[in-house]
């Protein structure tokens, strides 16, 4: 039975959370609900790792664990809600939990309708949980559309600025997305089996019966990357993300760059890659140059924005640049280091979109010119923001650091020119973004006070510390001790790649 | 292993940071700065009893046929990458890590004490006291490293460490810039780093410092000829890697953060910025060594860029008013010394003596020029001015400080029997055996040194007296005087240490035997700068004045450090912000996504367009169906036909 699998709970648990929160009638009512529900997917996530390495610690060399119990869902296409976990779905379901457990904590005085906000915002969690239990192209594709609607919603309602427009653009642009991703999958699911077998939407039977024609990879693995590529901010498909993050509201702003995005990197290795590694092979030059294009040019443009979010939106656009990048260098280092980036980036953008939702709470304006010497009047934010931005620039003890150097040390495996100039320029972002984060830092945290109401400005409150808190906890822990997670990781990158070898 | 306590000194500091960091707000003032003094303190005695142990240690090992052996006290897994690229951090003893653990944990603790009477008073206090726990906890782990990864990892923390502390006095813009400044130009140094840590340990297959230096010879070959650019890979990874070095160790054209660090608060311009973390780039390059010394190439890259900042910078020190600059100036000159010495060493020229050399002039250099910082801030202190003009004859009010600087002053000046004689000496013999126009430069610059050394004593403590305003300066508090006394004397004795018995570049014992004719040039030229020195500035006179407008061009030039700063911001400002990351965005705003919105512009347009035919008139209706109907018929009979 599939209730017997762990994993089904991370998705029956936020659907819980939805019918709690319809019940509510104050906020109060809200807020336990929200606080219990996030926490439970907490401790479910923590649990998982320990059972997950418990599993691998007594010799279970499968592929994905936890596969047990699949439920037929429509027979004429095979689809299953199949489950299953490797150690790189682990991690990503670990981010997660942090992510909605802080998110909650930072949205705590959500105005107005908090009931129908958190609503979506556990639809959206129910999506995003869904997608990384997954092992059903189908069903994957079904959380992914889960994820991604609610988006519309809580920006369009909830958000600020031109958030209609903004909505409507992120909504439009991701569902083009989709639409590629349809295409691909429905041409993989045709071409599952070998002749006359039976068709197949279940990503390891595909794999194992590696029937997917090369003429076809062609095709379907551009419009599965691209698919994919345009939620992971692939240049030139990443215009959504600056306008979308401005406009949405603190805990989505963090929901989305800290673990939407990661479904596009996800989606990208476990779909398009796995599936189709002939054509990955031959076509993961494009797709480089344009990553690698991604990742100056994002930083590039950070350099000269004004609104805080803005800034972090293009330094969004590089360092999941740098998420793809190190996908489609096709080794297991390289691989490692990208979900290693996944997780940093995950927390660490939550970590400043938290910040930056907190500090535009207080001052109401996100642009920089217009704020100055905030860490004398709100030090807790101040060094928040501090360690956030010494995360994304990559000091060793923090998470950037680690998932840098990783991505760096494995694309500098390929001894040919084109890898290498492309490793160089990637290894270029680390100067720039020193540049536009200390800039940022400078002008917003240092410095006199710009404007004299910011003096009376206070600091932040218990739920905004526990969120931070929460954040900054997690982003030293992989910083400090990074071959915990790395381990994980890289033991379920290497028969991946194996592929490639 | 017995030494395997040495661990100690990374974990207190670093325990002192967090706890300093975390509950530094709630402890009082006073509590946070004797803790951390305190903390330091335990540290110190625990540096120099490894340090010791392994000097003069009788255990099993340490020595082997008169080879002093290098030692992995400890080494822990912290990151694999694949099998054999495996970040570790761990504790390797050798000679120049454990002098380097004398040289950091004396002058922190020196400055730990000088700062609870410097730093008095300050608004964030305890922030500065964990901060320079954070940076004495990265460098000793810098020089404790095992291997290149490590050091990059410890690299990286006492940049940042750098920047927090230059930072310190955030409110004020010029600090917040200088800090930016000094990080974001290590940071592109370290690019490079990283870059020739890439390239190396793609061939080398490892970042163990050990397995790289033990057969240098074979690690080259590694390489298998491979070339790039005409150059082969590996002087590409080395001179990449030493531009790292260059990076922190200020060498032109990296240099300009350093002179504007300087905003920091002076302790931490002594602790940071003139013993021991600008000389990181040193140290790489004397932990590389072996490597280097096969390279002939990127040897000769290091001599020509440190021969030329030697000059540069003393040009520069020679014409600046402000105090703290002059002894900025003055460190990156000095630096380029040692790091001239390590690029004209070599195996056969006595026994390598430049690098014992370079790792002799470090020790003596650390101790005297933070002697003279710690007198810089002590002045700055009483007369609450970085500028010369507002100093002078202050001989009279502080008596210590004007001893402790005196003695400085001769020390760098090379004037023996003080420590800078000793081994700028075995600098100039290392320079002259390698070639006499190496010698002859440097020369030149040690008389420079010596001039504009005095030329900044005669003009704080004699010229002439200026105002003070309405308080006469005095002298500091003994928290800041009893470091001064302590360096001072470590400045008159430490050029008798005999500093080949303990590092030289095969770890063999070496004796030093001083050149008397090279000796002799050497204090010649440094007396010849003190006496034009003593000529131009003792007493208030017009000369310096006159000598300016003769030579306006030069002057101003060198006043302005001939112009490298306006040439960064031009490139800074005018090229990489309005020629590329401006139109970037801009391009990013109006091309591509003025794409995506034409797209849904015209999705919105055909649309409306569209929805005329939907008029709801019968008429319109009827005549849609008429068109239609007849070009139906039209084709079928087109097609009939």
């Amino acid at each position: 039975m599939i209730w017997s699998n762990i994993l089904i709970y991370f998705v029956i648990i936020p659907l819980l959370m939805l019918g709690g929160l319809a019940l509510c009638k104050n906020i109060k009512q809200v807020r336990a609900v929200a606080t219990v529900g996030a926490t439970a997917l907490m401790v479910l996530a923590i649990y998982l790792v320990v059972a997950f390495l418990g599993l691998r610690a007594e010799g279970n060399t499968a592929e994905m664990l936890f596969t047990e119990g699949s439920m037929m869902w429509f027979e004429p296409l095979n689809i299953h809600l199949a489950l299953g976990v490797d150690g790189i779905s682990v991690v990503m379901i670990v981010l997660s939990a942090f992510i909605v457990f802080a998110g909650v904590f930072a949205s705590w005085k959500m105005d107005p309708l908090p009931k129908e906000f958190f609503m979506w915002f556990c639809l959206l969690s129910t999506g995003v949980f869904g997608f990384f239990i997954s092992i059903d192209m189908f069903t994957m594709f079904m959380f992914y559309e889960v994820a991604l609607i609610p988006m519309y919603l809580l920006i369009g309602v909830w958000g600020s600025g031109n958030k209609m427009y903004s909505a409507m653009k992120l909504t439009l642009m991701l569902m083009g997305g989709s639409a590629f991703l349809m295409l691909g999958i429905l041409g993989i699911y045709y071409h599952s089996a070998p002749e006359g077998g039976q068709l197949t939407m279940n990503i390891l039977e595909i794999a194992q019966n590696d029937a997917i024609p090369h003429s076809w990879q062609y095709f379907l693995f551009p419009m599965t990357f691209v698919g994919f590529g345009v939620l992971g901010a692939m240049f030139p498909f990443h215009t959504w993300s600056p306008d979308g993050h401005a406009s949405a509201p603190t805990a989505v702003s963090m929901l989305h760059a800290g673990v939407l995005m990661k479904l596009g990197g996800y989606g990208c290795f476990r779909i398009a890659i796995f599936l189709m590694p002939y054509a990955a092979n031959e076509l993961a030059w494009i797709f480089l140059t344009l990553t690698g294009i991604s990742v100056v040019y994002g930083a590039f443009s950070a350099c000269v924005q004004t609104d805080l979010k803005y800034i972090n939106a293009y330094s969004s656009v590089s360092h999941c640049g740098m998420v793809l990048f190190a996908i489609l260098m096709l080794n297991t280092t390289a691989m490692t280091g990208a979900v290693l980036q996944m997780l940093s980036h995950g927390l660490m953008t939550a970590l400043f979109f938290a910040l930056i939702g907190m500090i535009y709470g207080r001052t109401h304006t996100r642009d920089i010119r217009k704020m100055g010497g905030l860490m004398r009047i709100m030090p807790f934010l101040g060094v928040g923001y501090v360690i956030a931005g010494l995360a994304s620039l990559g000091l060793p003890g923090l998470s950037g650091f680690v998932a840098e150097m990783t991505i760096f040390v494995g694309s500098f495996q390929h001894a040919d020119m084109f890898h290498r100039v492309f490793t160089i320029v990637a290894c270029c972002s680390i100067v720039i973004t020193a540049v536009y984060i200390l800039r940022v830092v400078g002008k917003l945290l240092f410095g006199a006070v710009q404007d004299e109401h910011h003096k009376t400005l206070t600091d932040a409150e218990w739920h905004e510390r526990l969120s931070t808190v929460t954040l900054i906890l997690a982003v030293a822990a992989i910083g400090c001790f990074p071959n915990f997670f790395s381990s994980i990781i890289n033991e379920a990158a290497e028969p991946i790649m194996r592929l490639f070898a | 292993m017995e030494l395997s306590y040495t661990v100690a000194v990374l974990i207190i500091p670093v325990f002192m940071f967090l706890f300093l960091g975390i509950v530094g707000v709630k402890l009082s003032k006073k509590t946070a700065g004797i803790l951390g003094t305190l903390a330091m303190g335990v540290t110190t005695v625990i540096a120099y009893a490894a340090a010791f142990t392994y000097f003069f240690g009788t255990e099993q090992g340490q020595v082997i046929d008169g080879v002093r052996q290098q030692l992995t006290v400890l080494d822990l897994t912290w990151l694999e990458f694949t099998k054999n690229l495996v970040i570790k951090i761990g504790v390797l003893l050798d000679p120049i890590s454990a002098m380097m653990l004398i040289v950091i944990s004396t002058v922190s603790f020196m400055v730990h004490i000088y700062s609870l009477g410097y730093m008095d008073g300050e608004r964030g206090f305890q922030r500065y006291y964990a901060f320079l726990s954070l940076f004495t906890f990265s460098m000793l782990g810098l020089v404790l490293a095992t291997n290149i990864f490590q050091m990059y990892i410890f690299w990286e923390l006492v940049g940042v460490s750098s920047y927090l502390l230059i930072g310190f006095y955030y409110t004020l813009p010029a600090a917040v810039s200088a800090s930016k400044k000094a990080f974001i130009v290590t940071r592109f140094a370290d690019l490079g780093f990283l870059v020739g840590i890439l390239i190396l340990s793609f061939y080398t297959d490892t970042f163990d410092f050990i397995s790289l230096t033990s057969d240098p010879q074979a690690a080259i070959s590694t390489a298998g000829g491979a070339t790039f650019l005409g150059c082969s890979v590996m002087t590409w990874a080395l001179t990449l890697i030493f531009m790292g070095g260059a990076g922190k160790s200020a060498m032109f054209p990296l240099h300009i953060w350093l002179p504007d660090a300087m905003e920091g608060p002076t302790p931490v311009s002594a602790l940071i910025h003139a013993a021991t973390m600008v000389v990181a780039g040193v140290y790489l390059v004397a932990r590389l060594f072996p490597i280097y010394a096969v390279d002939v190439t990127a040897l000769e890259i290091i001599t020509v860029v440190g021969a030329f900042t030697a000059l540069y910078a003393a040009a520069v020190a020679c014409v600046q008013s402000d105090i703290k600059r002059v002894l900025a100036f003055s460190t990156i000159s000095q630096i380029a010394f040692m790091i001239t010495s390590l690029g004209v060493a070599s195996p056969e020229l006595h026994h390598g003596v430049g690098y014992m050399a370079s790792m002799f002039h470090l020790f003596t250099h650390a101790m005297f020029k933070a002697l003279l910082f710690l007198c810089a801030g002590a002045i700055i202190h009483a007369v609450h001015s970085n500028e010369m003009s507002a100093m002078g004859g202050l001989r009279k009010y502080m008596p210590i400080c004007h001893i402790a600087f005196l003695i400085g002053c001769l020390a760098i000046a090379g004037i023996p029997p003080f420590a800078g004689f000793f081994s700028k000496d075995e600098i100039l013999v290392a320079a002259y055996a390698k070639s006499p126009i190496w010698g002859v430069w440097l020369s030149v610059v040690a008389g420079m040194t010596a001039f504009y050394m005095f030329r900044l004593y005669y003009k704080i403590f004699w010229w002439n007296n200026p105002d003070y305003g309405h308080h006469t300066p005095h002298e500091a508090p003994m928290t800041m005087t009893f470091p001064l006394i302590f360096l001072g004397l470590v400045s008159i004795v430490a050029g008798f240490i005999p500093f080949g018995e303990f590092v030289t570049s095969n770890r063999e014992v070496y004796e030093i035997h001083l050149d008397w004719t090279v000796a002799g040039t050497s204090i010649a030229i440094a007396v010849v700068g003190i006496a034009l020195a003593t000529v131009m500035y003792r007493k208030e006179n017009n000369l310096p004045e006159q000598l300016a407008n003769r030579f306006r061009g030069l002057w101003t030039a060198a006043y302005h450090r001939f112009y490298m700063d306006e040439l960064y911001q031009f490139i800074t400002h005018k090229i990489i912000f309005a020629r590329i990351s401006k139109p970037i965005a801009w391009f990013d705003r109006r091309i591509i996504d003025g794409t995506m919105d034409l797209l849904a512009n015209v999705t919105n347009s055909a649309s409306f367009a569209v929805r005329r035919m939907q008029s709801g008139s019968v008429q319109t209706y009827v005549w849609f169906y008429l068109v239609g109907a007849v070009a139906v018929a039209v084709i079928t009979i087109i097609c009939l036909i």
